[in-house]
């Protein structure tokens, strides 16, 4: 099938930038990273630079593809990444406009990569355990009631790859946050360090710059692994929980 | 700019009181608006009460000793004060917070916008900064037609039954307002736009504040779309039964 690309492309974070227009020949069976391959490829042969965009599995486990596909972070398919997107939902002749993530907290590296450092600092700043790692616990020591298993392990699915801040008409990254404050908190090995970890989670996050929640919903809309709002919500308890209750700086 | 993903961005802690802090941080100023939101939502039931009068057939007697009430009753001279209060604070609050997330997507917009959202749309959730200066400028010119009038004591006074002296005549003003055509258009106009943003303010007020659960939000969703429609169009319908059947 014949396609039109329109593609952000930016030599560098100070380049202003700018869509340029390839024709692609892809297959059905392509991913849509691989039709990317598929064009820089032919880029590469004409002596041109290729089209820089970030991938790693490709098998949307790892959160790296970022790339905004026709005014949708990962594309048109619900719960799905960019790199398991394919090529069969798409016809021939179409065109398609592919842009970076677009959020000041995450400034463009170069053409549809940027960096989501942001989110490491998020990290760094309370989503981990302080736990001695040593020897497998033994199985069933520590009780964990299975609802709550399942809203950790639901919320453990994220994959950290910033389609909510890509979505969000704000750029906020409440539910990446409010994903980890969830599925570390809703455990006992994570409950101990809860307050510290809300308190300090949201204080990296505003200062990283992100926008302000306004319960648009679009960042579930959008995330390929359909984290919901309700992580939101209880963030927004586990916040205001923390700030009242606990001694650690607000 | 990729070299500094192990270095921590410096923060710098304000010597604001935690207090000060929690209230200013992203969740904190969503808490301040969701919780003046409320009490608006609430203040909407209580004027409502107090208009649903005006249909009385009574030459605008309850009316008009509701009116006097409202502005004497010294524990509702109170509540009004904080009512003000809370109407800048909401306003202001949304200001900030609009221009703040309008300058969070970065100096490049999408060239393709396509917003989705969960189980609503997001047409309105995405426009109310520019319902709620609607509203505002709705307010400032609804607190001069009646309000302001009713504090500057300008109002011809009638007797009414029930009162021993002569009160103040609100019925006639607003009588006079809602048989201009274009007032009641405007009114009727303003109801819709404050109708859109409870639309989604009213659920997403509850959101805020942490509630959200599978036993109760359907019961907050449907309750705030209900309050949605049925509020604005109760008041509504008031200047409409005005202009054509009085």
């Amino acid at each position: 099938m014949k396609l039109t690309l329109k593609i952000w492309r930016q030599k560098s974070p100070a380049d202003k930038g700018g869509f340029q227009t390839y024709q692609v020949e892809a297959n059905e069976h392509m991913s849509f990273l691989e039709m990317l391959d598929v064009l820089n490829e032919e880029l590469v042969r004409r002596k041109e630079e290729p089209v820089a965009f970030e991938h790693d599995c490709r098998e949307g486990i790892c959160g790296t593809c970022s790339m905004v596909i026709d005014g949708q972070p990962h594309g048109p398919q619900a719960a799905t990444t960019a790199c398991q997107l394919h090529m069969r939902h798409y016809r021939e002749g179409e065109t398609i406009v592919i842009e970076p993530f677009r959020a000041r907290a995450f400034p463009v590296i170069k053409d549809l990569v940027v960096d989501r450092s942001a989110f490491d600092r998020i990290i760094q700043a309370g989503g981990y355990i302080s736990v001695n790692t040593g020897q497998a616990p033994d199985g069933n020591s520590l009780p964990v009631e299975k609802d709550k298993a399942s809203l950790a392990f639901e919320a453990a699915a994220c994959i950290g790859c910033g389609a909510c801040v890509a979505a969000c008409p704000n750029a906020s990254a409440m539910l990446f946050v409010s994903a980890k404050v969830s599925h570390l908190g809703l455990l006992p090995q994570g409950e101990v360090e809860a307050d510290a970890r809300a308190l300090q989670m949201v204080r990296q996050m505003d200062a990283e710059g992100f926008g302000r929640c306004s319960n648009v919903t679009a960042c579930e809309a959008e995330c390929p692994k359909q984290i919901s709002v309700e992580n939101i919500a209880r963030l927004n308890r586990a916040y205001y929980r923390a700030a009242i209750q606990s001694d650690k700086v607000v | 700019m990729v070299n500094n993903l192990l270095l921590q961005a410096p923060i710098k802690l304000s010597t604001m009181s935690w207090f000060s802090r929690f209230l200013t941080s992203s969740i904190g100023q969503k808490l301040v608006m969701s919780l003046t939101g409320l009490f608006l939502i609430l203040f909407l039931i209580v004027h409502l009460a107090g208009n649903l009068q005006l249909l009385y057939q009574d030459g605008g007697a309850a009316f008009n000793l509701y009116a006097r009430f409202m502005t004497t009753n010294p524990l509702i001279k109170t509540t009004s004060y904080l009512l003000y209060f809370f109407i800048l604070l909401h306003t202001w609050q949304g200001l900030l917070l609009w221009r703040m997330n309008r300058s969070a997507r970065g100096r490049q917009d999408y060239a393709v916008k396509r917003t989705k959202a969960v189980g609503t749309s997001a047409v309105l959730s995405t426009r109310m900064g520019w319902l709620g200066i609607v509203i505002f400028v709705f307010l400032v010119i609804h607190l001069y037609q009646f309000w302001l009038q009713m504090k500057l004591g300008v109002l011809p006074q009638v007797d009414v039954p029930g009162s021993d002296e002569p009160v103040d005549d609100l019925y006639t003003a607003v009588y006079n307002v809602y048989k201009n055509p274009a007032f009641v258009l405007f009114y009727v106009m303003a109801m819709v736009v404050v109708g859109l943003h409870l639309w989604h303010g009213f659920a997403s007020a509850f959101q805020t504040l942490g509630l959200n659960h599978r036993k109760y939000t359907p019961a907050i969703r449907f309750v705030g779309r209900a309050y949605a429609i049925l509020v604005p169009l109760l008041f509504a319908i008031i200047p409409i039964y005005f202009y054509f059947f009085l």
